[in-house]
C-alpha cells in the first residue's frame, strides 16, 4: 500500500461522525440542566432530581397546567366524616421495578418519609391523626381536622416530589439517601450504566400500565413511554451542549443559555419552546437580624430602587416576551398571583429619591454584605445589577463573590457582618415553588425559630395568614388570603422580588410530544 | 536498579501520607459545607444540621481523619457524600477516559513535537525553523479551551468529521474510541507540542555542536543517523524530563479539555467534587494523582539509564 493511500484510509477510518448519532432511533438523548447528583426523590429539592424522579417514580395524584389534581396511581378516593376520613384506592396494574406489586402499605411508608422533608407534607401530617393501609389497595387518612388540600399535597409538582417507593426503601431515614432506585414509573433507572457526573440511563418499564383515562398534561393523565431508552448526558459546557444539539448528537437540551439561543434559533432543525409558563422567579433575600436590613423602613425604601426589568434583561436579554414584571410574592399567571400591593415596583426608578428615603429611614452608611454565587451565571448577573443598584442609592455595598456551596454555608450565620455575617444574598427558584404559601418558605415570617429560612423574617401577620390559607374553604378564599399576604409582604419585605423569566428548552425538530411543565419523558416521540 | 525502584516505591508511602494529611486538613478549613449544599436552597439551618449529623461531619477533625486514614490503609477510599457511591468505583469509572486522553495526547505530542524540534535544529535559521517556532509560540499562546472550540467548530460542526463531545470506551472498538478522542487530544496536546518542540530544538542544537557529531559527519554518516541516532539519543534526557513534567501539566489541562468535550474523566470528577465539597472524592482523587505523579517521575528516572548508560542508581 502506498503511503498516501494508507493515510487516506486511516483518515476515513478515524472520521466516524455518524457513530455518535447512531445510537438508534429508540433512544432519546437528553442534556439536563445540571448533573444528577442525587437519585432519591425525597432527599433533596434539586430540580434535576425531581425531573429524574418523574421518570422512575409515580405519584398518587397528578397535576395539570391549571393546577388541578387528578388521580394518577389511584383509581378513586372517597371523603367521609366531614372531610376527616379520606380513603384512597390504588388502581390495578401497578408494579414496582423489582417485580413486586405496589401495595397500600408501600404508599403509606412513602408518604410518611416524604412528609418529613416537605413543607406541605409536614402540614398534612400535622393534620393527620392516623395514616394506615386498610388493605392492599386502600390508603386511609384519619384527620384531626379537614385538610382539603390533600390531593394538592400528594400531587404537587414542586420538589421534593411526593414519590411512591417500596416500603423497604421508604423505611429509610429521610435524611439518608436510599441506595436502590426502585419506583413504579414509566421508566426504570439502569443503575449499572450510571457514570456519575456524566451519564444516567433509563429503560422503558414494560410492566408499566398508563392510566386509561384523564387528560395528558404536566404530570397528569396517561404516561405513555415511546422511547425504549432515555439517556441523560451531563455537559458542563453550554457551548458544547449547543454544538451537540446542532450536530444531532443529542436530541434535547433542557435549558439552553440565553447567549446561545440566537444561534440555535437560526438552525431549522432545532426548536426552542417554552413549555413551563411558571419559568423562574428571582429574589434578593435580606438578613432581618443585622443592619441595615433589620430596619423595616430601610427595606421598604429600598424596594423603590428595584427595577425588575433591569434585572431580567441582565439574564435573558432585551426581549420583553422573555420576562414578566412586576413580580410579586406569587408566581405570575398562577391562581394565587395578583398585583395587589405592588405599587412600589411600578414606574420609573428615582434613585436620588430612594437615597433620601433610605436616609430618612435611618440608613447611616452601614456596610451591606451582598453574597453572590458567581458559579451560577444568572445569579452572578443579578448580583452585578443589585450591587450597582445599591451603589446608585448610596449604600455601602460589599460585593462578596463566592461559590454556591460557600454561600449556603455562610448564610446560616446570624452574626454581624463584621464577624463574618451577611446582609443579603441572591437566589432563584422555579416558579412552581412560589405557586402557593405552603412551599413558599421565603414568605414565612417565623423569624429565627427552628425550621425558619436564613434571613429570619419576623412577621406574625404572614404566619397567621399562612395558617388561615390551609383552612380556606375554596379557591376564592385562598386567593383572598394570598392577596392580603402580598400586601403584607410588601410592608414587611421578607425579600425583594427581582422578576420572572421564561425558561426555554431546545430540541431537535423531529422530537414531538413535549408536554407542558418541566422536562417529562412520556408522550415524547421521534417523528 | 531494581532495588532502587523498590526503594523509590517504598518512599512514596510517606509522601502519600503527607499528601493525605495536607489535603484532609485543607478541606477541613476550606469554606463551604457539603451538608448545606445537599440540603439545597430551601433548607433551614436545622435541616442542614440533621444532614451534617447523618453524614458524620459533626465529629471532631481527628476522629474523622483517623477513621478515613484507617480505611484508606485498608484499601477503602470511602463513599461519596453526594452520590452514596464508593469513591473507588467512581474513580475506576473515570480512569479509562482520562488515561486514554493522556496516552493519546502524549503519543500525538511526542510524534509531532520531537521530529519538529529535531528538524528545526537541523535547519536552524531557515524558514522551516521559523515556522516551527511560530507554531510553538501559537501553541503556548492560545488557551486549550480556545483550541478545543475552534477544532470542534471546524472539524465537528462544519466538516462533520468528528463528534463534538463524548467518549466511547476502547472495548467498543478502536475506531469509535479514537474518533471521540482525536480532537480533545489535539487540543490538549497543542501547548505540550509547543513546549516539547522548543526543548527538543534547544537540546538538539547543543548536541549537534558537539565534537562527536562533527566526527560522525566527517566519517560520512548519513544525516538521518546523525540526527536520530547520535543526536536525539544524547538529547533525550532533558526531553524525557520535560515529558515527565508535562504529564502534570496535562492533568491540569485535562480538566478543561474534559469539560469542553464532555468527556467523563477524572478531571471533571474532581472539579465537580470540589464545587460540592465532596470530601471523600477529592481526597481519593488527589491521592491517586499524587501516586501517579510519583510513579511517572520514577519512570522518568529509570528511563535516564536507558538513554544515558553513564547514569547508574
Amino acid at each position: 500500500m502506498k503511503r498516501r493511500s494508507f493515510l487516506a484510509a486511516g483518515a476515513a477510518g478515524l472520521a466516524l461522525p455518524s457513530y455518535a448519532r447512531a445510537q438508534g432511533a429508540s433512544t432519546l438523548r437528553f442534556i439536563p440542566q445540571i448533573d444528577l447528583a442525587f437519585l432519591d426523590p425525597h432527599w433533596t429539592t434539586a430540580y434535576v432530581t425531581r425531573n429524574h424522579s418523574y421518570l422512575v417514580f409515580d405519584t398518587l395524584f397528578g397535576q395539570d397546567a391549571n393546577f388541578n389534581y387528578t388521580h394518577q396511581m389511584l383509581s378513586g378516593h372517597t371523603v367521609e366524616n366531614d372531610g376527616k376520613l379520606w380513603k384512597l384506592t390504588l388502581r390495578d396494574g401497578l408494579w414496582w421495578h423489582d417485580g413486586e406489586k405496589v401495595l397500600a402499605r408501600d404508599c403509606v411508608a412513602s408518604i410518611k418519609r416524604w412528609a418529613k422533608r416537605d413543607a406541605i407534607g409536614g402540614a398534612l401530617m400535622d393534620a393527620t391523626d392516623e395514616l394506615s393501609a386498610a388493605d392492599d389497595k386502600t390508603i386511609v387518612f384519619k384527620l384531626k381536622k379537614p385538610f382539603p388540600l390533600l390531593p394538592d399535597a400528594l400531587g404537587k409538582s414542586p420538589s421534593p416530589m411526593p414519590a411512591m417507593m417500596p416500603e423497604r426503601l421508604a423505611n429509610t431515614d429521610p435524611f439518608k439517601q436510599i441506595t436502590e432506585i426502585i419506583g413504579s414509573g414509566p421508566y426504570r433507572y439502569v443503575q449499572a450504566e450510571r457514570v456519575q457526573g456524566s451519564r444516567n440511563v433509563y429503560a422503558k418499564f414494560d410492566k408499566y400500565t398508563p392510566r386509561p383515562d384523564g387528560a395528558l398534561d404536566w404530570t397528569s393523565g396517561p404516561k405513555v413511554a415511546h422511547f425504549e431508552r432515555v439517556v441523560w448526558t451531563t455537559m458542563p459546557d453550554a457551548a458544547t451542549a449547543a454544538a451537540a444539539l446542532q450536530n444531532g448528537e443529542q436530541d434535547w437540551w433542557e435549558y439552553p443559555t440565553a447567549d446561545l439561543q440566537p444561534l440555535l434559533r437560526k438552525n431549522a432543525k432545532i426548536k426552542i419552546a417554552f413549555p413551563d409558563p411558571t419559568g423562574g422567579v428571582e429574589m434578593m433575600r435580606p438578613n432581618h437580624l443585622v443592619a441595615p436590613f433589620n430596619n423595616p423602613a430601610v427595606r421598604r425604601a429600598f424596594m423603590y430602587a428595584i427595577d425588575q426589568a433591569e434585572f431580567m434583561q441582565a439574564i435573558v436579554g432585551d426581549d420583553p416576551g422573555m420576562f414578566y414584571t412586576p413580580l410579586g410574592m406569587f408566581c405570575p399567571k398562577t391562581p394565587m398571583a395578583s398585583e395587589d400591593g405592588l405599587e412600589p415596583l411600578r414606574g420609573k426608578r428615582d434613585y436620588a429619591k430612594v437615597k433620601e428615603m433610605l436616609k430618612a429611614a435611618g440608613y447611616a452608611g452601614e456596610k451591606t454584605v451582598l453574597m453572590v454565587p458567581t458559579d451560577y451565571v444568572t445569579l452572578k448577573a443579578l448580583g452585578d445589577v443589585m450591587a450597582d443598584t445599591m451603589a446608585r442609592v448610596g449604600m455601602n455595598v460589599d460585593y462578596v463573590a463566592t461559590d454556591w456551596g460557600s454561600m449556603l454555608q455562610r448564610r446560616n450565620k446570624k452574626d454581624p457582618v463584621e464577624q463574618g455575617g451577611w446582609s443579603s444574598f441572591i437566589t432563584g427558584w422555579a416558579g412552581t415553588d412560589h405557586f402557593s404559601p405552603p412551599a413558599h418558605i421565603a414568605l414565612r415570617g417565623n423569624g429565627d425559630q427552628p425550621g425558619s429560612w436564613p434571613g429570619w423574617c419576623v412577621s406574625p401577620e404572614l404566619e397567621q395568614m399562612r395558617t388561615a390559607w390551609f383552612d380556606a374553604p375554596d379557591l376564592k378564599g385562598q386567593q383572598d388570603i394570598c392577596r392580603k399576604m402580598q400586601v403584607q409582604a410588601m410592608h414587611d419585605v421578607p425579600y425583594f422580588p427581582l422578576g420572572q423569566f421564561q425558561t426555554p428548552t431546545a430540541y431537535r425538530s423531529d422530537i414531538t410530544g413535549v408536554l407542558n411543565g418541566f422536562a417529562t419523558f412520556w408522550n415524547v416521540r421521534r417523528a | 536498579m531494581f532495588a532502587y525502584a523498590i526503594r523509590r516505591i517504598i518512599a512514596t508511602i510517606p509522601v502519600m501520607a503527607i499528601v493525605a494529611l495536607f489535603v484532609f486538613s485543607l478541606l477541613y478549613i476550606a469554606p463551604g459545607d457539603p451538608a448545606a449544599i445537599i440540603a439545597g436552597d430551601q433548607a433551614t439551618p436545622a435541616d442542614v444540621e440533621r444532614i451534617r449529623a447523618s453524614l458524620g461531619l459533626d465529629r471532631p477533625f481527628i476522629v474523622r481523619f483517623v477513621e478515613w486514614a484507617w480505611n484508606v490503609l485498608n484499601g477503602d477510599l470511602g463513599v461519596s457524600i453526594f452520590t452514596n457511591l464508593p469513591v473507588r468505583h467512581m474513580i475506576a469509572q473515570r480512569v479509562e477516559p482520562t488515561l486514554s486522553l493522556m496516552v493519546l495526547t502524549l503519543t500525538f505530542a511526542i510524534s509531532f513535537a520531537v521530529p519538529m524540534g529535531v528538524i528545526a535544529a537541523w535547519k536552524q535559521g531557515k524558514w522551516i525553523d521559523r515556522m516551527v517556532m511560530v507554531v510553538a509560540v501559537l501553541g503556548f499562546s492560545v488557551p486549550v479551551f480556545v483550541v478545543g472550540y475552534v477544532l470542534a467548530y471546524t472539524f465537528a460542526l462544519q466538516l462533520d468529521w468528528f463528534p463534538v463531545q463524548g467518549y466511547t470506551p476502547i472495548s467498543q472498538g478502536f475506531g469509535p474510541w479514537i474518533n471521540n478522542l482525536a480532537l480533545p487530544a489535539i487540543a490538549l496536546g497543542s501547548a505540550f507540542i509547543a513546549l516539547l518542540a522548543r526543548i527538543t530544538r534547544a537540546t538538539m542544537l547543543e548536541v549537534l555542536s558537539q565534537d562527536y557529531v562533527r566526527t560522525a559527519k566527517a566519517k560520512g554518516v548519513d544525516q538521518k543517523s546523525i540526527l536520530f541516532v547520535h543526536g536525539l539519543k544524547n538529547a533525550a534526557v532533558p526531553i524525557v524530563t520535560i515529558i515527565g513534567l508535562g504529564f502534570a501539566g496535562l492533568i491540569g489541562g485535562a480538566v478543561v479539555t474534559e469539560s469542553v468535550f464532555a468527556i467523563p474523566g477524572v478531571g471533571r470528577l474532581v472539579v465537580d467534587a470540589i464545587l460540592r465539597r465532596d470530601y471523600p472524592v477529592i481526597q481519593g482523587v488527589v491521592l491517586m494523582f499524587s501516586f501517579v505523579y510519583v510513579i511517572v517521575n520514577l519512570c522518568v528516572d529509570l528511563l535516564y539509564t536507558v538513554f544515558d548508560p553513564r547514569i547508574r542508581y
